[in-house]
């Protein structure tokens, strides 16, 4: 039973790592914004993407083998999260800013539309490319830590749970104290009052989704290094789950967000493990995403301001 | 110049049907004289003319042309099924303005009802009265009525909870909503086997009336145009009603609507029933016509694309989402389609090697979300637009509306 609960323990953490990431994403573009970004899920399909394709290139290419292994990963992680956020900022700039003044509704189904499009997208160029459906990306930080008899501690769930903190002290830092952090949070504030002060707007809600993007890369990569198998319909579920997350804790709000994919993952894992014991096996770890979309529906309903979040009152 | 058009038009609307006559066939000339139908539509003649032709255009000239073309009036039912969804998203989202993301889970709701009654399936969980299932397909008519009250409760149901939330977040909520709903259907078929699960249900009994079955296309076809066109009948009547009106103005300014005595939970819920109802008959027809469902059928994808069909037509306007139902089926069921075989015959004559997996068929994700895209940057009133918006009554009269309010 330990060892069973230490093993949840570490794929619900896994799980909630990756979760928290994106829903950083979300929560800095609906802070500045007021909007979803429902491309949010598929940029994170094409870091997982773009992280597999260069572990392959890597492979194929002979240097896998040769350099040493968290090196290799800094690359995939590099090269994806750079090319990711430029996604972001072109999906901005072709979907999202022509549509700025129209009503919140019109962005959001133009996001919906991104999203469709870059999921078959990017199975067009795999399509061409490889003749391929998915992906397979070498298996890679295979080796575990004895923790007792019977469990042992992957070495690619510290690197994730590891690098994942790190990355989230940069993103906290860069938005907290730093000039340019500043001057997003506050066009994210008032962002009439923020231009008049000499910000610019644009020029922000670029970096907002540059880094949300970039996240979303981040993210996808190490996705991609859990779980090897990538494929175009893969952001979908877990794009809804991690705005979950984002609502959970309190959108808008970074703590909030990470700590709301945290808590998301760990109830997913532990619920979908312990809900055929508690039915004697009539209702099973099918029902997993059901139990994610009634948690989402009933924060949205009982308490859309999320665990951190303010209250927002209506302008009349 | 005018003039000009306008006999073009008339040439264009009377020679289409004869050469749909001519050559049954030709895809060309199948989406031509769908257009015909359309520019009949535009054209200002006389309104009981334009009417008596566009009835004959759709009741005589297309079923006799395209008899023997059992493809072709599969696609025409095709259409006609879309548009009823299409109009009835629209009262959701067109009229009331609540973005609703898993209407297709009424859709699936009416399909499954008839489906479970209509075969084997209902003799696993109920016990043997004298009624023996399947029940026969003279109940197929009943069963119209019964899902669409069916649905309507189920939509009220849903909509209930979700009343208090506003944009994004109800589309976000009907959307989880859409996805739990075709999950449990994925999954009932234990402990008790309601769904049959993945496998999905066949073979589902066609409708009868008078003992004469109806399992051809062109009866489907018969079937859904009559209901497509009590469906705008009656859709047009119910905008045009003070429950049209309430909508609207909910949809514009929420407060300002509650401000005038209007109950908005009434109206909102009611929204939804209808909405419901209209995509419970829909799936009825559906389950009968395919003789087998399953729930892949009634994903997320179903959803965006008949709320693409909306957006594309033009939100609030009943013909806009006949418009763009038939744009989308045509686009996803003969454009696509035939650009594949192009593709593979391509392929096969060895001239350039296409991957197997490149088939343009496949990707009829792409082009919604090219579709969405540009008609929200484009056009984001469509192609028809409603004329019942602040928008469009700001230009009917310009500077009235300014003067009374000078915030709008």
């Amino acid at each position: 039973m330990k060892d069973l609960t230490i093993q949840l323990l570490i794929d619900g953490l896994t799980l909630g790592f990756v979760y928290s990431i994106i829903a950083v994403g979300y929560s800095l573009v609906y802070g500045i914004l007021e909007f979803i970004n429902f491309a949010n899920s598929e940029i994170f399909m094409v870091g997982a993407f773009i992280g597999a394709e260069v572990l392959i290139i890597l492979q194929k290419v002979g240097i896998l083998g040769n350099i040493p292994i968290p090196i290799a990963l800094f690359i995939a992680i590099t090269i994806s999260v750079i090319l990711s956020g430029s996604l972001g900022v072109l999906i901005d700039k072709v979907a999202y800013k022509p549509i700025r003044n129209s009503p919140k509704l019109v962005a959001f189904i133009s996001a919906i539309g991104v999203s469709f499009f870059l999921q078959d997208a990017v199975r067009i160029i795999e399509a061409v490319w490889k003749n391929a459906f998915y992906v397979n990306a070498p298996d890679v930080l295979t080796y575990k830590i004895k923790f007792s008899d019977n469990t042992n501690i992957p070495v690619k769930f510290l690197f994730i749970v590891g690098s994942s903190i790190f990355v989230m002290g940069i993103v906290t830092l860069f938005i907290n104290k730093t000039k340019w952090g500043k001057a997003m949070r506050a066009v994210a504030q008032d962002s009439t009052t923020a231009s008049l002060m000499g910000i610019n707007t644009e020029k922000m809600i670029s970096m907002t989704f540059f880094i949300g993007a970039a996240l979303g890369g981040f993210a996808g990569t190490l996705f991609t290094i859990q779980y090897s198998l990538v494929h175009p319909y893969v952001g979908f579920v877990l794009g809804i789950k991690s705005f979950t997350a984002a609502v959970f804790g309190g959108i808008g709000n970074l703590p909030g967000a990470m700590l709301g994919g945290i808590i998301l993952g760990l109830i997913e894992t532990f619920g979908s493990a312990f809900l055929s014991n508690l039915t004697n096996g009539i209702i099973g770890s099918e029902y997993k995403d059901v139990f994610a979309f009634s948690i989402l529906i009933l924060i949205l309903i009982f308490k859309p301001n999320g665990l951190l979040g303010s209250t927002v009152k209506e302008k009349v | 110049m005018k003039k000009v058009i306008l006999v073009m038009d008339y040439i264009f609307i009377f020679m289409m049907p004869l050469l749909l006559y001519y050559n049954y066939n030709s895809s060309v000339i199948f989406l031509l004289f769908l257009l015909s139908i359309f520019r009949l539509y535009r054209t200002d003649i006389m309104l009981k003319m334009k009417f008596l032709l566009l009835i004959f255009d759709i009741l005589v000239v297309l079923p006799t042309a395209l008899n023997s073309n059992s493809y072709f009036i599969d696609i025409a039912t095709q259409i006609c099924i879309y548009s009823i969804l299409a109009v009835g998203l629209n009262i959701v989202v067109g009229f009331a303005g609540l973005l609703d993301l898993g209407y297709v889970a009424f859709y699936a709701a009416g399909a499954y009802v008839y489906a479970i009654f209509a075969s084997n399936q209902a003799n696993n969980f109920l016990p043997k009265f004298f009624v023996q299932f399947p029940i026969s397909g003279e109940w197929f008519w009943v069963f119209l009525i019964f899902a669409m009250i069916v649905s309507a409760i189920v939509g009220i149901v849903l909509g209930l909870p979700v009343l208090r939330l506003k944009g994004d977040y109800l589309a976000i909520v009907t959307l989880g909503f859409g996805e739990i709903i075709r999950i449990i259907l994925n999954n009932l078929d234990k402990p008790i086997n309601i769904t049959n699960g993945p496998r999905g249900i066949t073979p589902i009994s066609p409708p009868r009336l008078f003992g004469i079955e109806f399992n051809s296309p062109i009866n489907y076809y018969f079937i859904t145009i009559f209901i497509l066109i009590i469906v705008i009948f009656f859709v047009n009547r119910v905008n045009y009603s003070r429950i049209g009106r309430s909508w609207a103005a909910i949809r514009e300014d929420e407060l300002a609507a509650r401000s005038m005595g209007i109950s908005l939970v009434k109206m909102k819920l009611m929204a939804f029933a209808y909405g419901a109802s209209l995509a419970g008959m829909a799936g009825v027809v559906f389950s009968a016509k395919q003789t087998f469902i399953e729930p892949t059928s009634f994903g997320f994808m179903e959803s965006i694309g008949i709320l693409a069909m909306v957006i594309l037509g033009g939100l609030g306007s009943i013909s806009g989402a006949v418009t763009g139902a038939t744009i989308l089926v045509l686009l996803k069921l003969l454009i696509l389609k035939d650009f594949s075989e192009f593709l593979g015959n391509i392929a096969d004559s060895g001239l350039i090697s296409i991957p197997t997996e490149l088939d343009p068929a496949k990707y009829e994700r792409l082009v919604f979300g090219i579709i969405l895209v540009l008609a929200c940057i484009f056009r984001p009133k469509g192609i028809l637009p409603g004329k019942r918006s602040i928008e469009y009554l700001k230009k009917m009269l310009p500077g009235d509306i300014q003067k009374i309010n000078p915030n709008s």
